[in-house]
């Protein structure tokens, strides 16, 4: 994500004319960042952060256990 | 961020009522069976280090991920937003309803909803299909929507098929410890709830995205 980014600006723009460049900054940290939160909440292996997550992560259908 | 967290909350909500009772139930059968759950090779550690007492704080770390994991997807239903463009609230139902099918649909076709109990293949695996069904999903809806060529749309389509195609992890044993009826009502709750928390979710951040402006503005901001 962080490399390219030329490349990803340009292909976007392509398709919908109106990407800037600080969209397209701002789109790749939402997408960082929220990928790293659903990560940290839904996948993360140690025994406490899936203790704390338990039953989300059954409720909302992540694999668990 | 708001939006996220509001719609987390409200699943938050919703679960404590409808789905964690069911997780609870399926539980005294996971306790009173130990070992036919320890067949299941998951890569947990004997010993259990902290985890929430039941009751109260139980409540308030499955709420408090409800919103985290909110806002965790709410930024990216804004990042698609900006990528688009522009989006309407009747827009926000529809990517709403994309992300429902694209992060509980097409993942529960291959791993139906699990109960604490049942019987699963390695958790790594189940994981790895996870991941790889949701971002393929999404990559054949995306062209389906926003593909004008109709064998570009074919594509799309064979993209949603192949993680079933390809099949999903299962254990060798199928069943559980908890009865089917527990099951089939938990699959449904779950289902029920997460769609109401995406429909939700993609309309409170389609509704901020465009009061913050959306485009100009940082879509973290919304």
């Amino acid at each position: 994500m962080s490399t390219g980014q030329n490349t990803k600006y340009m292909s976007a723009s392509a398709q919908t004319a109106k990407v800037t460049m600080d969209t397209a900054l701002a789109v790749s940290a939402a997408i960082l960042i929220g990928t790293l939160i659903i990560a940290a909440v839904g996948f993360a292996a140690p025994e406490v952060v899936h203790s704390a997550a338990h039953d989300l992560r059954h409720a909302m259908v992540f694999p668990c256990h | 961020m708001l939006g996220g967290g509001l719609a987390g909350l409200i699943l938050g909500g919703m679960q404590q009522i409808a789905v964690v009772p069911m997780i609870l139930e399926a539980e005294t059968y996971e306790t009173g069976g130990d070992e036919e759950s320890e067949a299941a090779p998951g890569d947990e550690a004997e010993v259990e280090p902290w985890a929430p007492e039941d009751g109260a704080e139980r409540t308030f770390w499955t709420v408090l991920n409800s919103m985290l994991v909110g806002i965790g997807f709410g930024l990216l239903l804004s990042a698609c937003y900006a990528l688009r463009g522009r989006v309407t609230w009747q827009g926000g139902v529809l990517w709403g309803l994309a992300g429902f099918a694209v992060f509980n649909l097409a993942p529960s076709l291959g791993l139906p909803p699990e109960l604490p109990g049942d019987a699963a293949a390695g958790l790594e695996q189940r994981q790895v299909w996870w991941v790889l069904t949701a971002a393929v999903t999404a990559a054949g809806l995306w062209i389906i929507a926003f593909q004008p060529k109709p064998y570009l749309k074919l594509f799309g389509v064979a993209l949603l098929v192949l993680p079933h195609v390809f099949g999903a992890p299962h254990p060798e044993v199928h069943g559980g410890l908890v009865p089917d009826e527990l099951r089939t009502s938990f699959a449904i709750a779950t289902m029920l709830t997460n769609a109401v928390f995406w429909v939700l979710l993609g309309v409170f951040t389609a509704l901020l995205y465009r009061h913050f402006g959306g485009g100009a503005e940082d879509p973290a901001a919304a």
